[in-house]
């Protein structure tokens, strides 16, 4: 197997000084780190996609599938990329610099960049693109990242953000999959239903839920990258349907390969698994203000009497990592490398059970495949080991349709996933402080709330890791989330295709950029 | 190669069940009372065996916890196992034993299975002969509310309903039930319609025979064969219905073992030559073929035909 | 025969009535799912301040009645409106993937019609013997098996590595006929094997049911070969059953085949519907319903009418 589990930190310089990591950039050659073979031009390449729904739009506000985020990454650029080492890098900006206090942030564009439909890029066109999320009435999912943002104005071309509060991850929100730089329009908005992008591949044709067809951007700025002629995306929901295609021959690659049957899929003639470990996560939130949850140790319990490793070897085939109760990945920045690794301990969660003044527990646990895949026997599985500690789980089956809406944060023990956040902040900010819109524990913890915000804003690296370490612990010990395992990206590809030596872990598709940056053998 | 060797098996095992078929045969035209061995003796081998088949579904079904060697949710190896000593039939996505489940399922698949069908024939039949024989304004008003009902797609349907009323198994039965019971309201009515128009009706109603006695006594008799055929059916459908529903996120709950959704569970394994996911399918399988041939069985009698 | 045009018309205005039910019902069963469009397509992403914005933009905020009234009277007027996910047209999405769905219903239809047709008829002529009970068990054994397994066993043997049929029957463009039965064999196969027991066995019970009628005895004795007495004067008798049992499956074949389609990656109204409903998207699952309604009562109606023709005594009846 080929697991290439977890990568070093981004490099700390290139954190705050973006100006500095062009330097970086180019020793590092993040387009194409140690090539194995000279990339060659050609061929088309065709992916077959798991996600990928008939109600997808081109507005970069509603992208959500696995569809959308691919093909918005083939078809557009950003200010800033994730690149596969997992440090940040300036895309169509050449660099940026921050104010002391981290509150306004001047972003300097390449110039000269062309879209597909000849148009050069200016800096009207940043702040029609970045505007298209913000203010009262926006519809875009991305409205709560771009929140902090009071204003955005142009000097050539210089862009300036100006934002509420310091933010020393500002350049990695910029990086973001719902911000592609597209042109303005007179008006100074965006056409929500244009195909046009700066991106390596233009859009040839597309018909939602179906697939799209992709030409290579003649025009692209970027040297020594997209090497295909032309990229055909092919929505395939089913499982066993996606695994034939590829052996069959009738795509190069698959974004997901079904956890059942990896093993197998494996053992196929010509068939190579990609596996990578990330930041993607699955957890079993608690409503931290409803009773029996209330009480710490009933959530200590909890965690002490569910087995990771059982759940890593059984839901994820062994294609993932033990989680620690927090959301932090152990390929991140400011991962907590003090912390103990929690275990299966039905003797400490019996001593906790007793703290809490109980003999036993009955829980119910409402869960839906929809909240990941695997989420129904992961359920079954925590039942058979929480019994050991006399706490009876009880798994309800709940509809996939609609499980977001009616069951997550509406139910008091419930699953969910997330496909994580680039940096510590934005997680813990999205998901974990106080009165952020998806705290889906309802959790509250003064200390941690002040630390986030502290930590936002601080300059200094290592007090900044030491806010971090905490937090994590914080979180793992008396946070609301079981978080037992982080699950790797699973995804398979024909041994025609050749890929660079270094598999960005931030996400699934080589950083969604595969279309860039992998290319067909000879 | 292969092929013959495929072929002499497929000859062994039609071999065996005729032999079982007769061998029970035999043994209940001993056994019973008179009147029921008579009966017995008529019944063609496949229909014996197809009885034998039934019988042991049920000692199944009703004895699981004495014959299964695991409990249901129990996990006792190690994910996907082979077929080996201690589990015979391997284990499977989670480790628990393949055969315990099996098992298991029958008692739970068998029985939901069997009220739901029986709950769909007695709404759907009764109706049907009612609009048949009445006609007029009530024949008028349940066909097009049936119309209706059948005009959504049935698995949008179910979703609808079931997510609106909650996934309990009482509301799933409910729910499939009347689906289905639109279908039979369909069969009974136009099989009825063909029979109301007999003279044999026509005089039974100038007799002034009241209404449940024209269903029960002129009309039900001779509708018999196919809704007997179609209940047949119906009731491998309802397994089906439940696999399909599980593919929707409703369903049985869990840990409940069901055939329906062990073949969903596994049913990828298949693309890479796994068998596994044929056991729960081939235990729906051959009860639905048994049931069937019992059904053809009494369809023969019910046709009044003396040829064997 | 003024009588069969009465009823035709007289069922054609009714089946415009269930038409206007049905898309009541799928309206306040998808109103009442829990969930809205915003909601469900901004999904986990959702925040209180966007929903709301998306709400007021697209009108949800609206009474349901005056939103139902307002898609009823742009229906009268032939417009189906638009997706709230993606501003197409309804009336476009729905007519390129109508004719998938159609043509693939239409291929399977007819293997499928014959080839249970005449396996009832055989069955029923040499009912209880060997070839009976085989065609009957591998009848009732593909069944069993629910659709997308036995796909898979299909893929498994026919298609994948090295077998002579493509695992995915999606294609680019406008496809010639020989090219487009041969991508959509396998889902074709597939269909075929889940329809055809039920035509058969109902085409075989129902013809033994009569063959111990007195007409049927006296056709008999005359000396006619059974297979004569069949098709001459037990199956027209018959039809009235089977009849319907083709019409329900061929609205199966239309309405019901989201998981072939799934499995064979092709694009047909099935997966259209299911991805509208699951996002709430209100004018494509109102369109959608009202074409496999239409496509319900078209065929039930056409049914009944062969029904009624099959039995003089419907026509005249008294």
């Amino acid at each position: 197997m080929n697991s290439l589990t977890g990568s070093r930190g981004p490099s700390r310089r290139t954190v705050l000084q973006g100006s500095a990591a062009i330097g970086t950039a180019a020793l590092i050659t993040p387009w194409g780190t140690p090539l194995r073979a000279e990339p060659v031009r050609g061929g088309t390449l065709r992916v077959g996609m798991a996600h990928g729904s008939t109600t997808d739009s081109m507005d970069p506000g509603t992208w959500d599938s696995g569809f959308s985020i691919l093909q918005a990454h083939t078809s557009n650029n950003y200010l800033s990329e994730i690149a596969a080492d997992g440090s940040l890098i300036p895309e169509l900006a050449e660099s940026w610099e921050a104010s002391a206090d981290a509150t306004t942030w001047t972003f300097t564009l390449r110039s000269g960049v062309q879209y597909h439909s000849g148009h050069v890029m200016t800096a009207e066109d940043v702040i029609a693109s970045i505007n298209h999320h913000r203010g009262e009435d926006s519809t875009s999912a991305a409205a709560p990242i771009v929140a902090d943002i009071t204003d955005i104005t142009a000097d050539g071309m210089n862009v300036i953000f100006t934002l509420s509060a310091g933010n020393a991850d500002f350049p990695f929100v910029m990086s973001d999959y719902h911000l592609p730089i597209v042109p303005a329009q007179a008006d100074g908005s965006i056409d929500a239903a244009g195909t046009d992008g700066c991106g390596p591949y233009a859009i040839e044709e597309v018909e939602s839920g179906v697939g799209s067809r992709l030409v290579r951007h003649d025009g692209y700025w970027k040297p020594n990258s997209a090497w295909f002629d032309a990229v055909e995306l092919i929505v395939i929901h089913d499982n066993a349907a996606r695994q034939n295609a590829l052996v069959s021959g009738e795509v190069d690659y698959i974004d997901t390969a079904d956890l059942n049957t990896v093993h197998l899929l494996e053992r196929a003639p010509g068939i190579e698994i990609l596996s990578v470990t990330g930041t993607q996560h699955y957890g079993l939130p608690m409503d931290t203000r409803a009773a029996p949850f209330d009480d710490i140790n009933v959530r200590m319990a909890l965690k002490f009497s569910i087995d990771r490793q059982q759940l890593v070897d059984t839901i994820l085939n062994g294609h993932g990592t033990l989680g620690n109760d927090h959301p932090i990945g152990p390929g991140q920045r400011f991962f907590n490398t003090e912390l103990e690794q929690r275990e299966y301990d039905p003797d400490r969660a019996q001593f906790h059970l007793r703290e809490a003044g109980l003999e036993s527990l009955d829980v119910d646990i409402h869960l839906a495949d929809a909240a990941f895949a695997g989420a129904m026997d992961t359920g079954v599985l925590f039942a058979e080991s929480a019994a050991a500690s006399g706490i009876n789980i009880n798994v309800v089956r709940e509809p996939n349709d609609g499980y977001w809406s009616n069951v997550w944060m509406q139910e008091p023990f419930v699953g969910t996933y997330w496909s994580g956040r680039p940096t510590a902040d934005w997680m813990f900010s999205t998901a974990y402080t106080d009165g952020a819109p998806w705290n889906e524990t309802y959790w509250s913890h003064e200390r941690f709330n002040m630390l986030v915000t502290s930590a936002r804003s601080e300059l200094d690296e290592d007090l900044r890791r030491e806010q971090y370490f905490e937090m994590q612990q914080i979180v793992s010990d008396e946070g609301g989330t079981i978080i037992p395992m982080f699950a790797a990206y699973v995804g398979a590809h024909s041994d025609t295709l050749a890929r660079p030596e270094q598999i960005a872990t931030n996400w699934r598709n080589d950083g969604q950029r595969i279309a860039e940056r992998w290319w067909f053998a000879t | 190669m292969g092929f013959i060797i495929g072929l002499v098996w497929f000859v062994v095992v039609i071999a065996i069940a005729m032999a079982a078929g007769l061998l029970f045969r035999f043994l209940m035209v001993q056994i019973c009372p008179k009147g029921i061995a008579k009966e017995m003796r008529t019944a063609p081998m496949t229909a014996s065996f197809g009885m034998l088949m039934i019988l042991i579904y049920i000692i199944v079904a009703v004895f699981a916890p004495l014959i299964a060697p695991f409990s249901e949710t129990e996990i006792v190896g190690r994910e996907y196992d082979a077929w080996n000593n201690v589990n015979l039939l391997g284990t499977d996505n989670l480790g628990r034993d393949m055969l315990s489940r099996l098992i298991y399922a029958a008692r739970n698949t068998v029985g939901i299975a069997f009220i739901i069908t029986a709950l769909a024939f007695f709404l759907g039949s009764i109706l049907g002969l009612l609009a048949a024989i009445v006609g007029g304004w009530v024949d008028q008003a349940l066909s097009r509310t049936v119309d209706v009902l059948m005009a959504i797609p049935s698995l949008i349907f179910a979703m609808l309903l079931l997510t609106i009323f909650g996934t309990s198994v009482v509301s799933m039965i409910i729910v499939i039930a009347l689906i289905d019971s639109t279908r039979v309201f369909r069969l009974a009515r136009s099989v009825a319609m063909n029979i109301v128009v007999m003279d044999y009706v026509e005089a039974a109603k100038l007799r002034g025979e009241g209404l449940w006695r024209l269903i029960t006594r002129e009309i039900l008799p001779n509708a018999m064969a196919p809704l007997v055929a179609e209940f047949g059916l119906r009731f491998c459908f309802v397994f089906l219905m439940i696999s399909a529903l599980s593919f929707l996120g409703l369903g049985m709950q869990p840990p409940t073992a069901d055939w329906g959704s062990m073949v969903k569970d596994n049913a990828t394994l298949i693309t890479f030559g796994d068998i596994t996911p044929l056991l729960p399918a081939g235990a729906i399988a051959l009860l639905t073929v048994s049931v069937n041939f019992v059904v053809d069985w009494q369809l023969h009698r019910a046709s009044g035909l003396k040829e064997q | 025969m003024s009588h069969i045009w009465m009823m035709i018309a007289q069922r054609l205005a009714l089946g415009l009535v269930t038409l206007l039910v049905v898309s009541l019902i799928i309206f306040l069963g998808t109103e009442l799912l829990p969930g809205d469009f915003a909601q469900e397509i901004l999904g986990q992403a959702a925040t209180p301040e966007t929903v709301a914005a998306l709400r007021e933009q697209l009108g949800l905020n609206d009474p349901m009645h005056i939103r139902y009234v307002g898609w009823l009277t742009d229906v009268l007027r032939g417009d189906l409106g638009e997706s709230l996910a993606n501003g197409q047209s309804v009336a476009d999405l729905i007519g390129r993937r109508l004719g998938n769905t159609l043509s693939l219903a239409l291929y399977a239809a007819a293997i499928a019609v014959p080839l249970s047709l005449s396996l009832g008829i055989l069955a029923a002529l040499f009912r209880n013997s060997f070839f009976d009970r085989v065609a009957n068990a591998s009848a009732l054994t593909s069944i069993s098996f629910p659709e997308f397994f036995v796909a898979y066993i299909l893929i498994f043997w026919l298609a994948g590595a090295g077998g002579p049929f493509p695992s995915m029957a999606n294609f680019r463009g406008d496809p010639s006929l020989g090219d487009f039965l041969y991508r959509t064999f396998l889902p074709a196969l597939t269909l075929t094997l889940v329809v055809t027991a039920h035509m058969m066995r109902m085409t075989r019970a129902a013809i033994i049911n009569l063959l111990a009628s007195p007409y049927i005895e006296m056709a008999r004795l005359k000396g006619m070969k059974p297979m004569r007495v069949i098709i001459r004067h037990a199956l027209p008798n018959a039809l009235a059953p089977i009849i319907n049992v083709v019409a329900l499956n061929l609205a199966y074949l239309i309405t019901g085949v989201v998981v072939v389609e799934v499995v064979f990656v092709y694009p047909g109204l099935g997966q259209l519907m299911v991805d509208s409903v699951s996002a709430r998207d209100m004018p494509v699952v109102q369109g959608i319903s009202l074409v496999f309604a239409a496509a319900f009562v078209l065929l039930n109606l056409t049914a009944d009418v062969l029904a009624t023709l099959s039995n003089p005594r419907l026509i005249h009846r008294r």
